[in-house]
This record gives C-alpha cells, structure tokens and sequence, in this order.
C-alpha cells in the first residue's frame, strides 16, 4: 500500500509531536511544583494566590487556552502598545506547560498533604527549618505517591499535543491532515495516526512506570 | 541547691472545651531522670510535646535553663509570645524520642542520624558520621548503618531513633512512650539503651511510659499525673510502694505493679 | 450577524461585549447538549466496556481491555477526524453534531468503566462473601448490596468526568458543531476582534466549571455516605 511513503513527512512531524509534549511536559512539571508547593504554603495570600491560578487553568478548556494565547494576546498587546504575538510553537508549549503544570499542581499539592504529620514534627524535634524539611523529608517522600497520577498526565498532555495542529504547527496530526487533503486516503491515515500516537503513548507510559520504580526504590517491599 | 533545669508555672493547656493541662506546676532538675505515669488523656505526653515545642501554651509560663521557652524577654523585661528564631535557639536543648519512632524512610540509618547535625548543626560530614557511629555502637546498632528503616525490627527502628535524638547534643532528652508501640518481645532492648543512657550519662531524661518495673527502675522520681496535674510525685519506692492519694493506689491497683 | 443576531462594533467595548452576550450564549447551549449526549453514550458504553472487561472468558475480556486502551491512549481530536472522514467512506454519514457527541462517548467510555470498576470494587469482599454465606442470589447481591454501596463513591467520580467532557467540547469545532469556542472564533474571524469574544469565552468556561463544582460538592455531600439506604 501507499501507506510507507507516508511515513516519512509524518515521522517529521512525530518528531515535533514529540519535542513539544518533552518540552511541554518538563516546563509543566516545573510549574507543577512551584504551584503545589505554593498552595501548602503557610502565608494565606500564597496559598490563595497558587489556588487561584490552579483554578483558572484547571477550569477552562485547553483548546479556548490556545486560541486566547494565539489570537486575543496579540490584541491586548495592541492595546497595551506592546507586541504580544507569540509564534505557534510557543503558544502551544506555553499553553500545554500551564494546563499540564495547574492539573500536576493537584497532585503535588494532595501528596504533600498526604506526608504522614509524625514526619513532620520529628523535623522539628530535630531542629530543621521549615525550607529543609520540605526539601529533605517531606518532598522525597512525596514524590513517589505523586508517580502514577504524573505518568497519567504525561500521557493527557501528549494527546493534547495534537491540539496544537489547529493553530497550523506541523506537529504528527498537521502533516497526517495535509497529506490527506491530497490524497484523501482517510482510513489509511487516520489509522496510521492513531497507531503512531498509540505507540508514543506506550513508550511514554514504559518510561514513566520506569520512573516511579527507580524514585520508590527505598520504599518497603511489601509487609 | 541548684536551679531547676525545667520549670513549668501554672501552665494551661486547652483543646477546644477540654483542660488538657490544668494550671500545672512542674519543675526538674539538671541530671534528673523522672519517670511520668498515669492514664491516657492526663496531658502526659503534652507535657513533652510543649517542651518540645510542637505544642503550644494557653496561660503560665514555662521555662528551659532559666529562659521562657514559649515567650521571650524584651529589653524591659515583659513577656512577648516567643518567634520562631528564639523557639529555634531553645530547641537546641531538647532531644525527642517518639512512641511510633518516626525515622525518616528514604534514608538509610546512618542518613537519618547524621542528618541534622550536617544540615542543622552546620558540622562536616565526616565529623558528623565518627559522631554518629558513637551513638550508633551505644546502641548497638552500628552493623546496620547502611540499611532502610524498613529493614529494621520496630525494637532496632527506635534504638536508631534515639541514637538519632542524641546525635544533635541535646541537654534534655524527652521519651514519649518509647516502647507503647513495640511488640513484647522488642520492649527490652530499647529499655536497655534507655537504662544504659540514664546511669552512664548526666543527661535530664524525661520518661512517659506504662511500663511501671522500668520506671521504678530508671527514676530518679517518679510523677503520676490525672486530669492535667500531679497528683503525686516522689522517689520510686515511695510512690509505687506506699501511694498516699487515693487516686494513685486506684491506677496503680489497675496497671498491677 | 450569527444566529440572526447582529453584534455592535460602533459603541466602544462594552456594547460590543453586551451584544455579542446573546449569540455566544446560543453556542453555550450546544456546548452544554453536546456535553450531555456526550456523557449519556459514555455511560452507556462504559457500562458495556465494563462487564466485558470483567469477563471471566479470556476471548471477550481481553479485547475489550486493548481497545480500551487504544481509546485511552490517542488524542480525542483523530478519533473524531476518524469517524467523521472515515464512516462516510463506508456508507455511514451521520450530523456533524452526532459524530462530535459520539467521539466524546467513547473517549470517556473508558474513564467511565473504570469509575464503575473502581466504585464496584470498593466494596468490601467481605460483604459479598457475607451475603452469599446468607444463600442471597447473585443478582441479588450485586443490586441490592454491591451497587448499592457502590453508588456514592461513583456519583461524584461521573460528575467530575462530566465537567472535563464540557471542557473537551470546543475540539468539535474542526468539524464545525456551533459551540461556544466556535461562535466566539467566528465573531473574532469577521469583527478582526478576538480578544472580547475569546476572554468572555474563557470568563463563561470558568463560570461553568465552578458552578458546577459547587453543584458536584453540595451533591457530594447529600448523597448517604453509606450507600443508597435501604430499608
């Protein structure tokens, strides 16, 4: 079948597919902590202020996300007298970092709760600041509850990459959808798509189980 | 006579509608070894834990070396509530020893000995760890010091635990019900590191616990407290051996010594 | 003009705001049908996806667990693209507005099998080994003590999927379902102003996700803890 010459045009754009839900993922998590710790933060206007944010971005649609960041900031820039026009690539990487990192801040934030409060209070028996006692003891032990909700979000945001296609990045669904304006090989394609995306998201999913065994290596095996 | 190391003055402590320590009086003196006994809810364990200061105080006044631990001096004299720089000079003093250990998991034991004093105490690594061996070998446990807590028995997790509380110096050291968690059989060996602490160290120990022979054994004095107050205190032989209050012959009768 | 509503561009920003308010609230009412068919054939079809998955026969269990994730795994958008480009092409031509509803159902058919799943096996093993040490029949068991004390925990879990179908709604633009994300592109596509349009878009969103988080809470809450009571 004419299925292989596809391949090439659309392993391109598996590559960007690929470099955005990476870049996205990593710039997401990084926000996902700095939110979530942010919300068990003591000082109310912190916490108030991180839970907003959570909530914006948790609240309205990824999609509306793109399109305000891509067609409504350059306006507002107008407005301001400030040039806002983000190119695709970074309203995309923007976009996904920000839905990724306010959902990851949910995890992080309910695993930190989760640390058991004796934890806490042999830090302070031992004198720790509070700084260290996040970083030291009650961060560590939190991550490895955080893994599975992470590897799911991994693989959320790596659908969602192919939301950016619609803002004309030739990410993998981009060059499937100019092909088949050509060749209207509908099936042929869309099965393909859906294969190749099938198989990142079991890559990805190998790599994160991977992850979450290596950050809970010092946890008991059992009782 | 010397001055007390401890002094609680009229100390209140409530939770919600419940008086948890009623107006309490308590002193004790450099080098004690006191044993605290009673039922639960009699506010023994509170009493460590404000010293420690994971709890707070309602009204009264409690000091450690002569100093208010939960309220500071201004230059005039008056009292101030106490900020979390001064907390963080007092609890210098103290060192913890938790009824359900508390080790911190993702670290080996040695990790969890040296810890504090590199990150807290500012020493060097290898300064720490030679310190850390010492208390370590104290309690017996200086083969283990590359393993998990998971791998320990719960006996083995709180003789680290308390190798752990002396690694950081401290002038007092607390025992909140140290063996309460323990299976039986695992009970004496922490008794022993306990009773081995309290003869060859002139540390200020403060001991809450049900196990009634090994405070005889261990105090110096021993307090019974009912209902946030003394109800009586005195060397072991007198108050296990001739209770005066009723209220002590009554716990006493039911915990059978 | 949308709708047959004409929107003011001559009075500043407010009043093109204001007039704008009715034809978006227009889109808001297909977003919030499309949500509802959405949810109702995800329902449904997690249900089925469920029991198959909790087959005891290898032959069925096991396919039903691989589409699973096969849905699970690949974008909402090329599933879509799929049935609306490629059903046709075997004599299957369904509205747009269908094919957008049925994307969303089986998207969220897996998410929903798993709430069933989970929300099912929450209920303590004892229970059922209980029961039948009473001689109660199976199907007895799974309605009556099963499903009830299931129900509870699965309540608010589908409530949860309900408002993300909400948020996934504005995808069914690419095959031009008039929903609210749509409307408001279109506004902005012939007024060259997107910013009002997109950020009341954004403002309307937020309001129906807190709503309805709110609704979810209160719904939480009122539902006995213990399961449906039976008396």
């Amino acid at each position: 079948m004419d299925w292989v010459h596809y391949l090439p045009p659309l392993l391109e754009g598996a590559w960007l597919t690929i470099q955005l839900a990476t870049g996205s993922t990593l710039l997401g998590g990084a926000c996902a902590f700095i939110l979530g710790i942010a919300a068990t933060a003591q000082t109310r206007i912190l916490r108030s202020a991180a839970v907003a944010v959570i909530e914006f971005f948790r609240g309205t649609s990824l999609l509306v996300q793109l399109f305000w960041l891509y067609f409504a900031l350059p306006i507002l820039g107008q407005e301001l007298g400030v040039d806002l026009r983000l190119p695709a690539v970074a309203v995309g990487t923007l976009a996904l970092s920000l839905n990724i990192g306010a959902y990851g801040a949910e995890v992080v934030r309910g695993a930190l709760r989760a640390v058991a409060p004796q934890q806490r209070e042999a830090a302070l028996a031992l004198n720790f600041s509070p700084a260290q006692r996040l970083w030291r003891i009650e961060l560590p032990q939190a991550i490895p509850e955080m893994m599975p909700s992470f590897g799911n979000l991994a693989i959320q945001n790596l659908k969602d990459t192919a939301l950016v296609s619609l803002l004309g990045l030739g990410d993998l669904t981009f060059r499937a959808e100019q092909i088949r304006n050509l060749t209207q090989d509908n099936a042929t394609l869309y099965t393909l798509l859906l294969v190749m995306y099938f198989g990142m998201a079991l890559i990805l999913a190998g790599l994160m189980k991977w992850l979450e065994r290596h950050v809970g290596q010092w946890r008991a095996k059992g009782d | 006579m010397t001055d007390p190391i401890i002094t609680f003055d009229k100390v209140v402590k409530r939770y919600g509608d419940n008086i948890i320590l009623d107006e309490l009086d308590f002193d004790v003196l450099p080098g004690e070894k006191v044993a605290i006994i009673g039922p639960s809810g009699s506010g023994k364990s509170t009493v460590l834990r404000i010293l420690m200061t994971l709890e707070t105080i309602d009204d009264g006044l409690v000091t450690v070396s002569g100093q208010p631990l939960w309220h500071q001096r201004r230059a005039d004299g008056t009292l101030d509530a106490a900020s979390p720089a001064h907390l963080r000079t007092m609890r210098k003093q103290m060192g913890m020893v938790f009824q359900q250990f508390n080790l911190f998991p993702h670290m080996t034991v040695l990790r969890n000995v040296i810890e504090a004093p590199i990150h807290v105490r500012g020493q060097s690594r290898p300064e720490a760890t030679a310190l850390a061996m010492t208390y370590l070998e104290l309690v017996g446990l200086s083969d283990h010091a590359e393993k998990f807590p998971h791998q320990l028995s719960g006996g083995q997790q709180q003789r680290v635990a308390i190798a752990r509380a002396l690694a950081m110096q401290p002038r007092i050291m607390l025992f909140d019900e140290p063996t309460s968690a323990l299976d039986p059989e695992l009970v004496g060996e922490v008794l022993n590191v306990i009773r081995r602490l309290a003869h060859e160290h002139a540390l200020t120990m403060l001991l809450v616990t049900h196990e009634m022979a090994f405070a005889r054994d261990f105090a110096d004095r021993v307090c019974f407290f009912d209902q946030g107050r003394i109800i009586e205190q005195g060397a072991p032989e007198d108050l296990f051996g001739a209770p005066q209050e009723s209220r002590t012959r009554e716990f006493l009768g039911r915990v059978n010594v | 003009m949308l709708f047959d509503i004409a929107w003011d561009i001559d009075h500043g920003a407010w009043a093109f705001a204001l007039s704008i308010l009715p034809i978006l609230l227009r889109g808001l009412l297909v977003t919030l049908e499309a949500t509802l068919v959405g949810f109702f054939i995800a329902a449904v079809l997690g249900l089925g996806l469920a029991a198959l998955k909790a087959s005891s026969n290898a032959i069925i269990a096991w396919p039903a667990r691989i589409i699973g994730e096969f849905l699970r795994d690949t974008p909402l958008l090329i599933q879509l693209f799929f049935l609306y480009y490629v059903l046709p092409d075997y004599g299957l031509v369904l509205p747009a507005f269908l094919t957008g509803a049925l994307a969303l159902g089986l998207q969220y058919s897996i998410y929903l099998s798993e709430v069933y799943r989970a929300g099912i096996e929450s209920v303590p093993r004892g229970q059922i080994e209980a029961a039948r040490a009473l001689d109660l029949s199976t199907a007895h068991i799974f309605r009556n003590i099963v499903l009830a004390q299931a129900f509870p925990r699965i309540i608010p879990a589908l409530g949860n999927y309900l408002v993300s179908i909400m948020k996934d709604v504005p995808v069914l633009s690419v095959v031009a379902v008039l929903e609210l994300l749509n409307v408001a592109r279109i506004i902005g596509d012939r007024t060259f102003n997107y910013l009002i349009p997109l950020s009341l878009v954004g403002a309307l969103y937020l309001c129906m996700t807190l709503l309805a988080s709110a609704a979810l809470r209160r719904l939480g809450k009122s539902l006995p803890q213990q399961g449906w009571p039976l008396r």
